[in-house]
């Protein structure tokens, strides 16, 4: 059968595409390369008639106004070596000769290719019927200067062009691919021999499989197959293995822990599950027991909130590994009946201009990852019509191998909407997307850490989502919701059918047969169909008279419906392939039949926690070019080039944007979102706090301090700090070594006492350990344990909500909270602040009563603008706030040490504006409830367009300091002089911010 | 009177669809989103509608163009039906992935029948753009825009939202027959001029919006829909206000129902 070549080009000579790609070529050292085009290829396979052909590319494969098209029928096949490794010809352009190269890519077989489906159905409608198969890639045509060794042009695939773990290419034109045929599954079921192996021998099949279990799991399975006088199958090794994988068991945070002479009765419950008790707030609706935490809206909805990491698979393929990871998160909240509202996303990569000789063995250079990455949740979230409005990047070297992708999603349930409750002879059903080897090994695989041959082995772990399906679910589920079409819902996710039949079952018992289920390609052994991750798919309980109905629904919106089985009530789990069963297991053994971890280890050592005032001073420039440094650092530095890529006003609910001010560019410290279809002026608030450079020193208080940020970020757009719920997202490396696992049990400590002391409830949370690179020589390198805290909250009317841009000359500006000589783990000693032997912040005690007081002033509308003070502290905020108005300021900091007063990154602290005719009733409020020490009145706003510090105030200045109540006042003007210390252009601290400086790093 | 019902059409992948309905009960219209399945499945009469919409989104992924298998969809099942409705000059709108969908389709211009004299294809930066933008109504023949008498401020969401035409006089015949509908302009009104971030996409002469020659057919890149509050403006918290989405909504709905 013929095999057609379709080249498509663009005809206009500047292609966006190709130049960002000559860009990065450029980066990595590819000098001598002048030109690089990319022009889309697609296979087609069937015997077409010329008209056939042209119409296929007139009608579907090109569009005539802005590309041309050409077509081929594929050479005889070559075997690659014979491929003609370049196409030469010499241009004559009087300049220097070009050489010319060509490399071409397709997906490798197996991998999603969703334009080959269209390509298919495309040619359906246009009544070409005789096409057998179709499969998509892209030809990039390459320029240079000087000839390319086949070497090089390798190096260039593998660097740039080309992720060998989703694609195959050559050097030269791809004449021949391979299509897997259709046919069913193989039921080749094998027994494992357990029983008889000894130790070593049972530590080698659980390597052999891949499965990270340790010895004593091991033993644990062998005794109860020796109990029940039998071998384990394989499809049910490997259930077990993903049912108690690290990612599915959480093993390390329920394990028991001796730590120093205090027993840890599992991090989960001690220090987690138990403030969600203690605090037992009444409007947190569920916390643990789902996909996703559920708490109040209002009196007809719900939301419900999880966050996710998926940080290996996007190390080895970003763009798929954020695709579905974020497809992973909205599943979550699907999983619990909510439409999916609103999306977060948070990163940690290495530094961008990371040199390549610096790039691991088997990893990706951290700019494509970080390019990848940001791709694939633009891709996922836009496509699926959700709002993406929250998020920060944070950079780190040791981030370079390992990055760090966290996703999160909320969603709107109507109360009482969702059903967790499968009946006896329920039908299991299974939704959406088709079932290949995707992901397989998934939830193991993210239990392991990483090696240079991790890509390579593991690549079958890694998926590109088709967030067209994903919308089609939410489509179909939310409707089957309200007709009350199913009793049960889940996801798919990690342990793909395994664990969602299997947790679904676990409350009754089910029997499913797994040759039912529809596969992409030929060849999947049971165990591969029954662990698979493929995406997209939903589980649901529907009871039988109802299946008719969901099937209606599923057309409508051109999803797949699968019926596996049906739900039992002997608490079994019976997996069947044509009948015969594979898999018997007692829910029993294999829900609580792990044996418990026990750890014993010594107590981290205490950090510094005694403050000392420093004394170090600076020159007005030198205070300036720190100002400007720390704006123009990575971590803070404006991320509008990434926001821009994620739609946040779909649904048309975003009140406060991720970006704000003036110019519509100002960081907003949290979003304010009225979901789609509630009534009333209700909204709701969704925050973060990230800081692993405090962890570094003090994983305690980084624990602590990232619950302050995510709270006072919330509380900064007027948030009400009694109804806030949070998520926990660790990230930590291997917790088998004593210290790594010190510092998780210090920064679940700070968990509980921060979540305590502003009465914030967890709801939901994760925990991805292992994240470590291993080099050839066997020398890791862990991430720096980093926490994410997630935060919902309620803002009762949106009409009070604050944004962060200073609004109006003349206004006056406050600093809230108190500030200490706290510099451990600040940014100003990333940028050669070198202040040393300092603290990292502590847990404000005076916290929740100034947040309540703010506001109480925010329902007053008492406050104009109002910005939480973090990364870079004071200076920093300030600059931020002239920024998102393009106004300046003049304030004075009083008799204090000015390094400390600027770059301190102490809790606890906000900027407020306010107008001159609410300054008493402001200040009385603070009064009122005994907080006039942490009320500063620091300056004014004004119309100078120049950020202006003193250290006293300026008799000139014409503020209304005079007027000010005496316990307000800091310093005396009476004695001292004022001393100018900063005075910069609002365009000035504009170009700094918004032009990121990885130098910074160095 | 009875209120002017808008058929919102819904393929896979669509989803500015609610805001659309809501947008467009808001401007006094009774909106029904129908998913093309149902639309085949019933047989649904289009002529029970005064309006039609085509909503964004990212009808089947954008794949092979965004836009393009929407219009094979309109072209192979909804042909007659289309052409109905246009050609009895009820008001069409198509936005963002509509629009797309109708000039992939041929409905815009539509100045040759059978044959495509414009397309949108991948922004001038070759980046997704989610953005506020300023729009100048200019069409006195359009019906969406002929009494319009202030700028619209909205947000375009696209990564495919450059007009570009078949050769440069049809630039010509768009102005002679008063077809450009919407520029990209500067918040004072004056045209963008191909500057970003005011014209976000690099179209040909500021090109936000075009309608077909008889006028009653708009499509457009930017979502008028998601400015239909006072909340929903980027600066509300700075007072700021109006140039609301929704006025031009409120003029398709308002000659639907004359």
């Amino acid at each position: 059968m013929a095999l057609h070549r379709f080249i498509v080009s663009p005809t206009s000579q500047t292609d966006p595409h190709a130049a960002r790609l000559l860009n990065n070529a450029k980066a990595f050292g590819f000098d001598t390369i002048n030109e690089i085009k990319v022009d889309n290829l697609y296979f087609v396979e069937g015997d077409l008639t010329s008209i056939a052909q042209q119409r296929l590319a007139n009608e579907l494969l090109h569009d005539i106004i802005c590309e041309t098209c050409v077509v081929e029928e594929a050479a005889t096949p070559l075997t690659p070596t014979l491929t003609l490794p370049r196409e030469y010809t010499r241009e004559g352009t009087g300049m220097a000769e070009l050489q010319s190269y060509v490399i071409e890519l397709l997906l490798r077989p197996g991998v999603t290719d969703p334009v080959a489906e269209q390509i298919i159905r495309g040619a359906e409608l246009l009544n070409i019927r005789n096409i057998k198969h179709a499969a998509s890639g892209q030809r990039f045509n390459i320029k240079t200067t000087q000839p390319l060794s086949n070497a090089e042009l390798q190096h260039l695939a593998k660097r740039l062009l080309v992720n060998p773990v989703i694609h195959q290419y050559n050097l030269g034109s791809i004449n021949q691919v391979h299509f897997p045929e259709a046919v069913p599954g193989s039921d080749e079921v094998a027994n494992i021999p357990i029983r008889k192996l000894d130790d070593k021998a049972l530590l080698a099949l659980s390597q052999e499989r891949r499965s990270a279990l340790s010895l004593q799991e091991m033993q644990a399975i062998q005794a109860y197959y020796q109990g029940e006088e039998r071998d384990p199958t394989d499809i049910e090794f490997e259930t077990i293995a993903q049912t108690w994988s690290e990612h599915c068991s959480h093993k390390t945070f329920r394990a028991h822990i001796q730590y120093g002479d205090e027993t840890i009765k599992g991090l989960l419950n001690t220090f987690i599950r138990r403030a969600t008790n203690n605090i037992a707030a009444p409007w947190v609706a569920s916390a643990f027991v789902d996909n996703a935490g559920i708490i109040d809206f209002d009196d007809q909805y719900q939301l419900a909130f999880k966050a996710e990491t998926h940080n290996h698979p996007s190390a080895i393929e970003p763009f798929g590994g954020a695709n579905t990871g974020l497809g992973g998160v909205i599943r979550d909240v699907l999983g619990v009946s909510a439409k999916p509202i609103a999306n977060t996303d948070v990163f940690c990569f290495g530094p961008q201009d990371l040199p390549m000789s610096q790039v691991r063995e088997g990893t990706l250079h951290p700019r494509l990852i970080s390019l990848g990455v940001i791709a694939g949740v633009q891709d996922y979230g836009n496509k699926t019509g959700i709002p993406t409005v929250n998020g920060t990047i944070f950079y780190d070297a040791a981030y370079s191998a390992n990055p760090l992708v966290y996703c999160g999603c909320v969603g709107l349930i109507p109360k009482n909407k969702h059903p967790r409750d499968p009946q006896l002879n329920d039908r299991v059903i299974v939704l959406g997307g088709r079932t290949g080897r995707d992901g397989l090994r998934g939830a193991t695989f993210s239990s392991m850490t990483m090696d240079a041959q991790t890509g390579e082995v593991a690549g079958a772990s890694v998926q590109i989502g088709d967030p067209i399906i994903a919308k089609g679910l939410i489509e179909v589920v939310t409707r089957a919701r309200d007709l009350g079409l199913y009793t049960a819902i889940t996801d798919c996710g990690a342990g793909g059918l395994s664990s969602a039949v299997g947790e679904m079952g676990s409350l009754i018992g089910a029997d499913v047969d797994l040759a039912n289920v529809p596969l992409k390609y030929p060849g999947l052994a049971p165990w591969e169909i029954w662990l698979s991750e493929a995406q997209e798919r939903m589980l649901m309980a529907v009871p039988p008279e109802k299946v008719c109905a969901l099937s209606e629904l599923c057309d409508t919106y051109k999803i797949e419906l699968t019926d596996l089985g049906h739900f039992t009530n002997n608490n079994c789990l019976v997996v069947r392939y044509q009948g015969k069963p594979v898999l018997q297991l007692n829910n029993t053994f294999l829900f609580d039949g792990m044996p418990r971890l026990h750890f014993d280890i010594p107590t981290l050592p205490t950090p510094c926690r005694s403050v000392t005032e420093i004394q170090k001073t600076a020159t007005q420039e030198e205070l300036e070019s720190w100002v400007l440094t720390l704006l123009s650092h990575p971590n803070i530095a404006s991320k509008e080039h990434v926001i821009r890529r994620y739609d946040h006003e779909i649904q048309g609910g975003t009140v406060v944007k991720p970006l704000t001010g003036v110019k519509n560019d100002g960081p907003s410290d949290a979003c304010v979102i009225k979901p789609q279809g509630t009534s009333g002026v209700r909204g709701m608030v969704l925050s973060n706090g990230l800081n692993p450079e405090f962890g570094k020193y003090d994983p305690y208080r980084m624990a602590v301090s990232v619950i302050d940020e995510a709270v006072r970020n919330a509380v900064a757009v007027g948030a009400n700090p009694e109804r806030i719920a949070i998520l926990d997202n660790f990230c930590w490396g291997d917790p088998k070594r004593p210290e790594t696992l010190a510092a998780l049990v210090e920064c679940c400590r700070g968990c509980y006492d921060g979540a305590m002391h502003y009465f914030t409830p967890y709801i939901s949370g994760k925990d991805s350990l292992n994240n470590e690179y291993v080099a050839a020589n066997g020398q890791r390198s862990a991430i720096p344990g980093t926490l994410l805290l997630s935060a919902l909250g309620i803002i009762e009317d949106i009409n009070h909500a604050v944004t962060m841009d200073f609004k109006k000359a003349g206004n006056l500006i406050y600093l809230l909270g108190e500030t200490k000589s706290e510099f451990a783990g600040s940014h100003f000693n990333l940028c050669g602040g070198n202040i040393e032997n300092s603290v990292v912040p502590e847990l404000p005690t005076y916290g929740p009563r100034l947040y309540h007081t703010l506001h109480a002033a925010m329902k007053q509308q008492l406050v104009r603008s109002c910005h939480d003070l973090s990364e870079g502290g004071l200076s920093v905020s300030l600059a931020e706030m002239c920024i998102g108005g393009r106004l300046g300021c003049e304030i004075s900091l009083g008799d204090t040490n000015v390094i400390t007063a600027l770059f301190s990154e102490s809790n606890g602290r906000l900027l407020v504006e306010i107008m001159p005719e609410n300054k008493l009733a402001f200040e009385k409020l603070f009064m009122t409830n005994k907080l006039n020490t942490l009320v500063h009145y620091l300056g004014i706003v004004t119309n100078d367009a120049v950020m202006i510090v003193n250290t006293l105030e300026r008799a000139t200045s014409g503020s209304p300091l005079h007027s000010h109540p005496a316990e307000l006042r800091r310093g005396d003007p009476l004695v001292a002089l004022p001393e100018l210390l900063i005075s910069l252009p609002i365009e000035k601290l504009v170009r700094a911010w918004q032009t990121p400086n990885f130098g910074s790093f160095a | 009177m009875n209120k002017p019902k808008v058929l919102i059409l819904h393929a896979n992948g669509t989803n500015r669809d609610v805001e659309l309905g809501e947008a467009f009960e808001l401007a006094g219209a009774v909106a029904e989103i129908k998913p093309l399945t149902t639309l085949i499945k019933e047989k649904t009469n289009w002529q029970d509608y005064q309006l039609l919409a085509v909503p964004g989104g990212f009808s089947y992924a954008d794949t092979l163009g965004a836009g393009k298998l929407f219009a094979l969809e309109l072209k192979i099942y909804f042909a007659e039906q289309v052409q109905e409705f246009v050609a009895s000059g009820k008001p069409v709108i198509g936005i963002c992935n509509g629009f797309q969908a109708l000039v992939k389709s041929g409905v815009l211009p539509g100045n040759t029948p059978n044959e495509r004299n414009a397309t949108l294809t991948f922004n001038a930066d070759g980046q997704f753009e989610c953005r506020w933008v300023t729009l100048a109504p200019q069409s006195k023949k359009c019906i969406w825009t002929q009494h319009l008498n202030e700028l619209i401020y909205c947000p375009v969401a696209h990564g495919e939202g450059q007009l570009k035409l078949a050769n440069p006089t049809f630039y010509d015949t768009l102005i002679h027959n008063d077809q450009i509908a919407l520029r990209y302009v500067l918040p004072n009104g004056t045209l963008a001029h191909q500057k970003f971030p005011y014209n976000p996409n690099g179209s040909i002469g500021d090109i936000a919006g075009i309608c077909n020659s008889k006028g009653n057919v708009l499509g457009l890149m930017p979502h008028p829909e998601d400015h239909v509050l006072r909340y929903q403006h980027p600066r509300w918290t700075r007072g700021e206000k109006g140039l609301l989405g929704l006025r031009l909504l409120e003029e398709g709905v308002k000659y639907a129902g004359e």
